[in-house]
């Protein structure tokens, strides 16, 4: 693979997702938690662009950062959690079951991905291991089709109509329930 | 004397530089094993926070990755059905923050507090 403004562009994006997601998780106070997890949909929507994906990208900024992250600030900013940060403090027993957790799912996760690599026995094997390695790509028709935001709308719009529509109903019980929940007292 | 020529803006290399129409993608399992990385971040973050506003925000991280996946295997497979999905995932992601946070604040007025260690109301 040579080096060219893809790859660079991916390995920048990739440790400005992985250092503000860890980041993230890391922080003891909320706000500095959503400010990083605001940086890492940054950098998605980046890799959303490397993948000739314009549409997706956009809506992602919007939808997160634009939405889903100013609610989140605004609810942190409403309970005032802040003198609760010090009992952030978990067990030590706690925190190595988890890490032990996490690092079994991404033996598991590099296992199933390596194996997927590694098994060429049938012809489908080989087209999946080429495409797995990105061997059979590069052709010019990508672009005509793929991340074509007209093209996007025309598969929602016929296709994938009825999905689309029970979305909206869907966001709408969304919509409702978080007014009730929000108004009513819970006691 | 002979200077040496500059290579032609139009040689294959530099065209399939800054023309979009000839793409090469980085290789998919950079993108898989990226996704995996941050899929795990998030469990990490919702076995070891125990602010559920942090917790909500890791599952979010969870989401995001999978729709990097999403969208990673769509370009490869030069499909569109991938990125379609990711909007599916995406709405079900705002409906499920609205109706979420708003659960956590009602819990908020309850019990004066988002630990979720000392929220255990239902055990017995």
């Amino acid at each position: 693979m040579a080096i060219n403004l893809q790859s660079v562009l991916f390995f920048f994006f990739s440790v400005v997702a992985l250092l503000s997601a860890i980041m993230m998780i890391l922080h003891r106070n909320p706000v500095y938690s959503a400010i990083f997890l605001i940086v890492t949909f940054f950098a998605l929507a980046g890799f959303y662009v490397l993948l000739n994906a314009p549409f997706v990208a956009s809506v992602h900024i919007i939808v997160y950062a634009g939405a889903i992250m100013v609610l989140f600030l605004f609810v942190i900013m409403l309970l005032n959690l802040k003198r609760d940060a010090i009992r952030e403090r978990g067990k030590i027993v706690r925190r190595v079951f988890a890490t032990l957790l996490v690092l079994i799912l991404l033996a598991e996760i590099a296992v199933l991905i390596g194996g997927s690599i590694l098994s060429s026995n049938s012809d489908g094997a080989i087209a999946a291991q080429q495409t797995i390695v990105g061997l059979a790509n590069g052709s010019s028709d990508t672009t005509t089709v793929v991340g074509n935001t007209k093209a996007i709308g025309r598969e929602l719009f016929t296709t994938y109509i009825l999905p689309f529509e029970i979305a909206s109903v869907l966001l709408l019980v969304g919509i409702i329930g978080a007014v009730i929940l929000a108004k009513r007292n819970l006691t | 004397m002979q200077l040496p020529t500059l290579p032609k803006a139009n040689t294959p290399s530099i065209q399939k530089f800054i023309t979009p129409t000839i793409r090469v993608f980085m290789p998919l399992v950079y993108y898989l094993l990226l996704s995996a990385l941050l899929f795990g971040i998030g469990v990490a973050g919702v076995l070891l926070r125990r602010n559920a506003i942090v917790i909500f925000m890791s599952i979010e991280l969870m989401l995001n990755a999978v729709n990097l996946t999403f969208v990673a295997f769509a370009a490869h497979l030069k499909n569109l059905e991938g990125q379609i999905f990711v909007f599916f995932v995406m709405i079900v992601a705002a409906a499920e923050v609205a109706v979420g946070l708003a659960l956590i604040v009602a819990i908020f007025r309850v019990k004066a507090t988002v630990f979720v260690d000392e929220i255990n109301l239902m055990k017995w």
